[in-house]
């Protein structure tokens, strides 16, 4: 089966999408994007082949005559169990790396029982992590692995002196860019598919049939493109790179049909792009030199506060008054939410003005490229940010009146979606000529 | 792609090389000025008379010139530095501060040679208000004598003739008594004709070189390559016989270049294959000049028609030195720089060059710390989209401060912006 993949190489994260020869969305995979581009791409690409596997097994359960209900009942566990097995596989390599580690620095093995203790009790907790209904904070198994260790190393330090906590932390911020740069951790869709089927709580032999084939599916890959900050050192050859506005555009319209504004919000910029009715760029502007108010000003407010990035949000709209705040520099970030917390500010109040903040200066940018027209989208990893999302809407409306604001929930991969899309025309581009000829 | 690093011999033109000599021997002999007892005036590109001091015998200092080359050579960081350190504030036109810097530091000129003192300091374009406070820091610093011609500005978009006679007074009644005071000569008015005659002549092989790029393929980049075609007659050569030599020399080279469909010589070589045709708004950035240069090059990317280009003179739309009205054609030389014009006439300006040059779009290079250049020209950019229909791009640099350059920034900028012409010109929309 041929497909046609599109990759984002973010600052912050890396994502693909996968389509198929009719341009339908087969797939979509992120992962967070590291020093080498090359791994974040091969990751990204297997995590969306994977998902690809999922929908095409969908597809099969869709033919062989099952319910929606039963469908769904039955990819959710499939899912769930597939996802466990990746990160005991991931927990696996973990561990080897760590002991391996501690071998090379530390023969004497002291801090040996402390870490297989911990790594033994993340394995237990596994399947409550991936139980039915539980709440998982992120898809990355950094996030998930990391918040586990960090909170086991504590309690360990604490109930043995001689095993200091931040050399435990040490240990881990090493070993995991081992596991994150492994191809072999994130495992590979046969193998862990069955390992999840042999779980399943129930044997249900249409799911393990559908299984099967798609197993013996060939994916072959016909086109790609790559875009994104990191694109010049994409894996692919310079004709198959595209400027990340472009696709961000392609991708919007690809989404919401209708749309004329794109306003984009990154780790590290933020684009406002005008698209024409075929989702073609007229014109955009983007922030200059200064990342000021882009996702990572986000982050540090964040690391600020000591919460998860996707709890400012929720946090901020509990404010009842929200602090006029001016300056967006990611540098001062901190600073400036010291000083208002100094000032006996609530935090809810702060961050309520810093994301108004943020998007007053998305909506400068808005105003450079030509203003807001109807249908507007907003993609980014900001616009997951139910507080952002808040403020833009009131901006928006203040200044722009009524206009339709989109937000797809998988607004995070726009790019790749656009990126896909253009990998898609050029070989249809590339076939017409061969047939001309 | 060629890694970006990657340094290569510098091709040049022989104009070029041409030019590298005139510029060595002028400098040399500002060095020996002190000692021949030749007076120099300081003044500024925008405006300035050099017909008129050549009649006294007189040489002409730019300081923006050697603030660019400045930049171009890697010394302005430091002259910053230096100018930062005495109070000039960062948001401070960086021209001036790399100016100060290089003056506190030996006032070392581009050739690596002394420049002597200024005997006056001559501002004979007022349209930008920093040249008015910068005159004055160099005053305090010489304590020499200052002449200021007020310009007016052409807020109608022509030049009335009240403004005309405004300026020929001052000419008369300010410029050229002091001039005759600081060289102790009198005022020779057919010297000064004899050099408006050959400024006239440079300008005509001038304007035919800037000209030829509306050949498919421009035998020259009218913006990066264009500064150096500027280089003699904006700075201390028009009126001059080397001026005049120059531009004959240029023109049978552009003449040649277009018998051959040759395209233009880049630093990095020929660029052979012209994939689009820009027209470009705003100064360059100095400091990192081949790193721009080559981010359009490497797109193949030639700029056909720039407005920087016409900062010295707009001799393109017909204005040339008139040696039989000499006090009035200087006025209105000086009235008719670029930056002296109001905003309708650079939009149509803009829109003309586009239109004239068969350009795929144009791009705005927005300088933050020139406010002469970049107040209104997002307004420009969506009046001449309106009326060419053409995409436009926007980008920010700085002249001389390379902390103000961006290259990640600005080399995704400039190739989303291709990439949007490219995307247009295939009309590559949704299926």
């Amino acid at each position: 089966m041929n497909y046609h993949v599109g990759i984002d190489l973010g600052s912050t994260t890396t994502k693909a999408v996968i389509l198929g020869e009719k341009g339908t969305i087969l797939g979509r995979g992120i992962t967070n994007s590291r020093s080498n581009y090359d791994v974040a791409c091969q990751i990204v690409l297997s995590e969306a082949l994977i998902n690809t596997r999922f929908s095409l097994v969908a597809s099969e359960l869709d033919r062989a005559g099952v319910t929606e209900a039963r469908k769904a009942q039955l990819l959710g566990e499939l899912e769930r169990r597939f996802h466990m097995q990746q990160y005991l596989g991931q927990l696996r390599v973990l561990e080897e790396d760590l002991t391996e580690l501690l071998q090379k620095i530390n023969p004497s093995g002291g801090f040996l029982p402390s870490v297989q203790r911990i790594l033994g009790t993340m394995h237990d907790e596994a399947e409550k992590l991936f139980a039915e209904g539980a709440s998982r904070k992120s898809d990355f198994f950094r996030d998930l692995a990391g918040s586990r260790y960090l909170k086991l190393a504590e309690a360990e330090s604490i109930e043995n002196k001689e095993v200091r906590f931040d050399y435990l932390v040490g240990l881990f911020d090493k070993a995991i860019l081992e596991v994150e740069n492994s191809r072999a951790a994130a495992g590979n869709f046969e193998t862990l598919a069955a390992a999840a089927l042999a779980q399943m709580s129930e044997t249900d032999e249409r799911l393990q049939g559908a299984v099967e084939r798609v197993i013996d599916i060939e994916l072959d890959q016909v086109g790609s493109v790559g875009t994104g900050y990191g694109r010049q050192r994409l894996p692919f050859p310079e004709g198959q790179i595209r400027s990340e506005i472009l696709c961000h555009g392609l991708g919007a319209h690809a989404l919401f049909s209708t749309t004329r504004t794109v306003l984009d919000i990154g780790g590290q910029d933020t684009k406002a792009i005008q698209v024409d009715d075929q989702g073609i760029v007229t014109s955009f502007q983007m922030n200059d030199r200064c990342a000021a108010g882009c996702g990572r000003y986000l982050g540090y407010i964040a690391d600020e506060m000591n919460l998860g990035l996707h709890e400012l949000g929720p946090l901020a709209r509990d404010s009842t008054r929200p602090v006029r705040i001016n300056s967006t520099c990611t540098v001062f970030a901190g600073a400036e939410l010291r000083e208002r917390l100094s000032l006996g500010e609530k935090r809810e109040d702060i961050l309520a003005g810093l994301h108004r903040a943020i998007i007053l200066r998305a909506m400068s940018l808005l105003a450079r490229s030509g203003g807001v027209k109807n249908e507007f989208t907003f993609t980014g990893g900001v616009a997951k940010n139910p507080a952002a999302v808040d403020a833009l809407k009131t901006l928006i409306s203040e200044n722009y009146g009524d206009i339709k604001i989109n937000i797809s929930p998988d607004s995070i991969y726009t790019g790749a979606l656009g990126a896909a899309l253009f990998a898609l025309r050029d070989s249809r581009r590339a076939d017409q000529a061969a047939a001309a000829n | 792609m060629a890694n970006p690093t990657e340094r290569t011999t510098v091709q040049k033109d022989t104009s070029q090389l041409r030019q590298k000599k005139m510029l060595a021997e002028h400098f040399t002999r500002l060095a020996q000025a002190p000692a021949t007892g030749e007076k120099s005036v300081y003044t500024f590109v925008p405006g300035n008379m050099t017909e008129l001091l050549l009649a006294f015998d007189v040489l002409p200092v730019l300081p923006e010139i050697n603030a660019l080359q400045s930049g171009m050579r890697g010394k302005s960081k430091d002259y910053i530095a230096v100018a930062e350190k005495l109070g000039h504030s960062e948001d401070v036109c960086t021209y001036v501060k790399s100016d100060i810097g290089m003056m506190k530091s030996g006032n070392i000129g581009p050739t690596g040679e002394r420049l002597p003192e200024p005997d006056l300091l001559l501002l004979s374009y007022t349209g930008c208000f920093t040249f008015m406070k910068w005159f004055e820091l160099l005053r305090e610093e010489y304590k020499c004598p200052v002449v200021m011609v007020h310009v007016p500005y052409q807020g109608e978009g022509r030049i009335t003739e009240s403004m005309r006679q405004y300026v020929v007074d001052q000419i008369r009644q300010k410029l050229i008594p002091a001039l005759e005071k600081i060289t102790g000569k009198s005022y020779d008015e057919d010297r000064l004709k004899e050099c408006l005659a050959r400024s006239a002549q440079a300008e005509d092989d001038l304007v035919w070189v800037l000209q030829s790029a509306k050949n498919k393929p421009s035998p020259i980049d009218a913006y990066f390559g264009g500064v150096y075609y500027i280089g003699p007659i904006f700075s201390s050569f028009r009126g001059t016989e080397d001026a005049v030599e120059y531009y004959k020399a240029l023109r049978a080279e552009t003449e040649e270049s277009i018998r051959l469909g040759k395209g233009p010589v880049t630093p990095d070589g020929e660029l052979t294959e012209e994939r689009y045709r820009i027209v470009v708004e705003g100064p360059p950035n100095w400091t990192s000049f081949r790193e721009f240069w080559k981010m359009f090059a490497d797109e193949g990317a030639v700029v056909v028609a720039s407005t920087y280009t016409k900062v010295g003179g707009v001799y393109d739309f017909g204005f040339r030195h008139d040696p039989s009205r000499p006090l009035e054609t200087l006025a209105e030389y000086c009235m008719g720089c670029y930056t002296n014009l109001n905003l309708p006439s650079r939009v149509e300006m803009l829109a003309s060059y586009v239109r004239d040059y068969q350009a795929d779009g144009f791009l705005i290079n927005s300088v933050k710390s020139c406010n002469s250049f970049s107040a209104g020209q997002l307004h420009i950019l969506r009046e001449v989209e309106n009326r060419v229909g053409k995409p436009g791009g926007f980008i920010e640099s700085d002249l001389v401060d390379p902390r103000y350059f961006s290259a990640a920034n600005i080399k995704n900028r400039l190739e989303s912006y291709f990439q949007m012409i490219e995307q247009k010109r295939f009309g590559e929309g949704a299926a």
